[in-house]
């Protein structure tokens, strides 16, 4: 399969990023789409490009830089905005899980980072997600030391519950959803956290105050409010649902009424 | 100098040794804790609960991982689960029993000492996981659900769907957390160690070059702990992620720190087949399949030839012109022997001739029998994230066709040498996970992994650190403007200028793809002299290639992946060597370690155990020199050496 590719380069967070455009040709419909731009980038270092040559008005710019690492849609690395689509056109997929039999033969593609004011770019395709560090250190965890804790089985939970606990801890921080947001919002990846301690026995005690520290320190990140579009759920890789927004509001609202 | 090994493996009764042995070894007043720095490198399992869980001691802890959150290390990628002598399945586990199948699992390559210590403190990790909000699988009535694994006689793996790594990791990783909020931790991501700094033969530091500016920083401490995982990418296509490296380990061996059984490397026999030439990946297929999986070829050849020309399809062929082939060759076992045992297996039927796909190198996974017994709803419930994984990328629905499947390298039980405490031969110098040697032998069983990281991080290294700490307390902040700091600093920056000014033809990539394809050929699974001898020399060729040819393009000063992939690849193309170097040393096959000069009339493993029931830990000798080998004798006290038999 041949593709005709439109890339974001940015040299860094300071420069002005622009398009290029790129030719790949042979390229299995097997092969997955971060293979796809290995091979270009192969393609781009053998033809010995400078990149630091760019800077001084070369076209091209070397290799194209892109987060990625297990390459099998769980590691959340890879974060690519397709054609309009975070991960790009298919459903429950990440970027690496994408394959190029999704794509028409000759098709151009066009390929730029998340664009969030949470997540400042680095270079070309990478973008900082240590705002959702930031954001998980503020409460979003279950405050126990290591040791001292009592037998596993001494807290059952019921089933239903701690499958979708389950659902929810499946969130792998991509960014996906405040890529897609209209508001940039990062409602999806706090509620995901917030419901899946929630749900828990263990988990509900510091629930409230969980809920109120991780929204007061998504709001000082700078990202956006939610307005209940539903497109962070359209384009989770991990199919995490907006149910659980409303329970991040349940919990946020118990933490208003008991201050 | 040559090193002295030194296990410290504690005196007395083996159940008695560990619980001994925190009594007796010396801890740091909770006052003067703070005032000591210890420096973590990685942040997966091992690094992420050890940091946690010397941050939550009151140490003043410095955490470093080269992704852009310590969340996606690779032990995210883990699936199949963890296991633990919890014995909630009342079916007659225990810690023995863990501890003996572990050893034996390992092929009777592994210390009795260190194993049994990993199968006590596992039901420790169970309780602290749940305690910690890890969603495990659980039965209806509330309590904790369990599975099986290879090599196991008992059902003792406890899980999280397809998805434990990832949601140990979280755990591990929110217990970080809650530190770095507390301050007691401070988190470097996207920072890679580039060497470790030893003032007066003590590990100090390290020097870690910021992939973000190029910046090649100086971090000193009072100790340095490793948990950087294995050197599996060494073969190029792998389940490693992308970046997992083995250039953090190596540089401590480079620096005097022992490496121990360079050559167990673990192949696992449930991987997605390559596909081509442009695949940079393989992607694992849980062994927790195998609980309801059959694994077959035909029996006909001519059956074979047609499924190659894609004219039947596997549902066709008939049930009696199928070979189960490891039903029939271990029917104590059958689909759950170990992982060496069904990689063997399965390479044994392809190299015959039976590989069911256009490159003669997969067989079957089935699902068939599996789905008619239970249905197909409970196992879309088991595996249902496996499936749609297998879906997506092979576009074959694994419900109407059996999967396919091959083996491919997956993990390494070899890596720094490490005493009981986890120290390595440098002071101050610790490994942790699977970065150090000590617990899998020969052969790491499956859902053993992930209990070794969490077991090092959460419970052995902060009990253990201190007995080295405490005789530290006194001693001032390391100050980094030493002449140590200043010399390892300037090596560093010599080597990444080197790389760019080679500006040869050749890009990293396409090195790392011919080691690899040298290390799967005569360093994979089944090893030669003639071969190996071959493959060290290949390795060599391709080095001196490297240093030539290789083409780095950009700078040191801004984010350049290139220049990370070739730092990595200068050591992996040294690391294949070593590799390769123990393996023609161990004229032995044992667990995952083949040579086919030493196998029984049936092709199984033959070890020698009068010759090489021992520990080799290799010892740096300086560029172009052979390493220095150190036997570890390994006693066997409490267990009977048996061969390895999951036949009857």
């Amino acid at each position: 399969m041949d593709f005709k590719l439109k890339i974001w380069r940015q040299k860094n967070a300071r420069s002005k990023g622009h398009f290029e455009t790129y030719e790949v040709h042979d390229i299995e419909e097997d092969a997955s789409f971060l293979e796809m731009l290995d091979i270009l980038n192969e393609q781009l270092i053998n033809q010995g490009i400078d990149p630091v040559a760019v800077d001084k008005g070369c076209q091209s710019s070397g290799p194209v830089s892109f987060d990625h690492d297990c390459r099998e849609g769980i590691c959340g690395a890879c974060s690519l905005y397709i054609d309009g689509r975070a991960h790009g056109p298919d459903d429950e997929v990440t970027t690496c899980q994408l394959f190029m039999r999704k794509f028409q033969d000759g098709a151009t593609i066009t390929v730029e980072p998340w664009r969030s004011k949470g997540f400042p770019i680095i270079k070309d395709l990478v973008v900082d997600r240590q705002a959702y560090d930031k954001i998980l250190q503020a409460g979003g965890y279950i405050s126990v030391r290591t040791g001292g804790v009592p037998d596993a089985n001494s807290i059952p939970v019921p089933k239903p519950d701690a499958d979708e606990s389950m659902d929810a801890a499946a969130c792998i921080g991509c960014g996906a959803c405040v890529a897609t947001c209209k508001n940039g919002s990062a409602m999806l990846f706090v509620a995901a956290r917030v419901s899946s301690l929630a749900l828990l026995p263990q988990g509900k005690i510091e629930a409230a105050r969980r809920a109120k520290a991780m929204v007061a320190k998504m709001d000082e990140l700078g990202f956006g409010a939610c307005t209940n579009t539903r497109a962070c759920e359209m384009e989770c890789p991990k199919h995490i649902t907006v149910s659980h927004i409303a329970r991040l509001n349940r919990e946020f609202l118990a933490a208003k009424f008991a201050d | 100098m040559a090193k002295e090994l030194n296990s410290r493996i504690p005196e007395g009764p083996l159940a008695e040794k560990w619980t001994n042995h925190k009594a007796h070894v010396r801890v740091v007043n909770p006052g003067n804790k703070r005032k000591l720095d210890i420096i973590v490198v990685g942040t997966g399992l091992g690094g992420a609960s050890a940091a946690a869980s010397l941050g939550e001691l009151g140490y003043n802890v410095k955490i470093f991982c080269i992704s852009d959150s310590p969340r996606r290390a690779h032990s995210i990628a883990a699936q199949g689960g963890i296991n633990a002598a919890k014995n909630y399945q009342n079916d007659n586990d225990s810690v023995y029993r863990l501890f003996y199948e572990t050893i034996k699992g390992g092929d009777y390559r592994s210390r009795e000492a260190n194993v049994y210590r990993l199968a006590e403190v596992s039901n420790n990790i169970i309780d602290q996981c749940v305690a910690q909000g890890v969603p495990f699988a659980r039965e209806y009535g509330g309590l904790l659900a369990n599975r099986s694994f290879g090599g196991a006689t008992v059902s003792r793996t406890f899980y999280a769907r397809g998805q434990t790594g990832q949601q140990l990791l979280l755990g591990a990783y929110a217990a970080l957390n809650r530190q770095v909020a507390a301050g007691t931790v401070q988190s470097y991501p996207r920072h890679e160690m580039l060497d470790v700094v030893l003032i007066n033969g003590e590990a100090k530091g390290i020097i870690a070059r910021n992939l973000v500016t190029g910046e090649i920083e100086r971090f000193g401490a009072h100790a340095v702990v490793i948990a950087t995982g294995g050197y599996g990418n060494t073969y190029f296509l792998s389940t490693n992620a992308m970046n997992s490296n083995g250039s953090a380990a190596w540089q401590c061996y480079k620096k005097g720190a022992c490496f121990a059984n360079p050559c167990f490397a673990q192949i696992h026999p449930t991987c997605i087949p390559v596909h081509g030439d442009q695949q940079c990946k393989l992607t694992l297929m849980s062994e927790s399949l195998r609980n309801d999986g059959r694994i077959w070829v035909p029996k006909k050849l001519e059956d074979v030839e047609k499924l190659r020309q894609h004219k039947i399809l596997p549902s066709d062929i008939k049930e009696e012109d199928r070979d189960y082939y490891l039903e029939r060759r271990y029917p104590a076992f059958g689909n759950l022997v170990p992982r060496d045992v069904a990689s063997r297996a399965a390479k044994e039927r392809c190299d015959a001739g039976y590989g069911v796909n256009e490159t003669g190198l997969a067989v079957f996974l089935d699902f068939k029998s599996a789905i008619d017994r239970i249905g197909e709803d409970k196992v879309r419930e088991r595996y249902g994230n496996l499936f749609q994984m297998y879906e997506k990328i092979t576009g074959v629905n694994p419900y109407e066709q059996p999967m396919q499947i091959y083996p491919a390298i997956h993990y390494t039980m070899g890596g720094i040498w490490v005493d009981y405490n986890l120290m390595t031969t440098v002071p101050g110098l610790y490994a942790i996970g699977e970065a150090n040697f000590s617990d899998h032998g020969g052969n790491r069983l499956g859902a053993s992994a992930l209990m070794q990281g969490l077991a090092d991080g959460y419970f052995v290294l902060p009990a253990t650190i201190g007995d080295y700490l405490a005789g530290h307390f006194k001693d001032p902040k390391t100050d980094i403007n030493t002449p140590e700091f200043a010399e390892a600093e300037k090596a560093v920056k010599d080597k990444i200028e080197k790389l760019f000014s080679i500006k040869g033809k050749r890009s990293v990539d396409s090195i790392h793809k011919e080691l690899g394809h040298i290390m799967w050929e005569y360093v994979g699974m089944a090893r030669s002299e003639e071969g190996l001898k071959t493959g060290i020399e290949k390795i060599k060729a391709l080095r001196e290639e490297f240093w030539k040819n290789v083409y780095v393009p950009g700078e040191n000063a801004e984010f350049n992946q290139e220049l990370e992939k070739a730092l990595r690849l200068a050591d992996f193309l040294e690391i294949g060597e070593l590799m390769a170097f123990d393996a023609l040393n161990r004229n032995e096959s044992c667990g995952g370690h083949f040579r086919v000069e030493s196998q029984t009339e049936e092709g199984e493993t033959k070890r020698d155990d009068e010759n090489y029931m021992y520990v080799a830990a290799w010892e740096y000798q300086g560029e172009g020199k052979d390493p220095i080998l150190h036997k570890e004798p390994l006693k066997y006290e409490n267990i009977k050496i048996a061969t390895r038999n999951y036949k009857d």
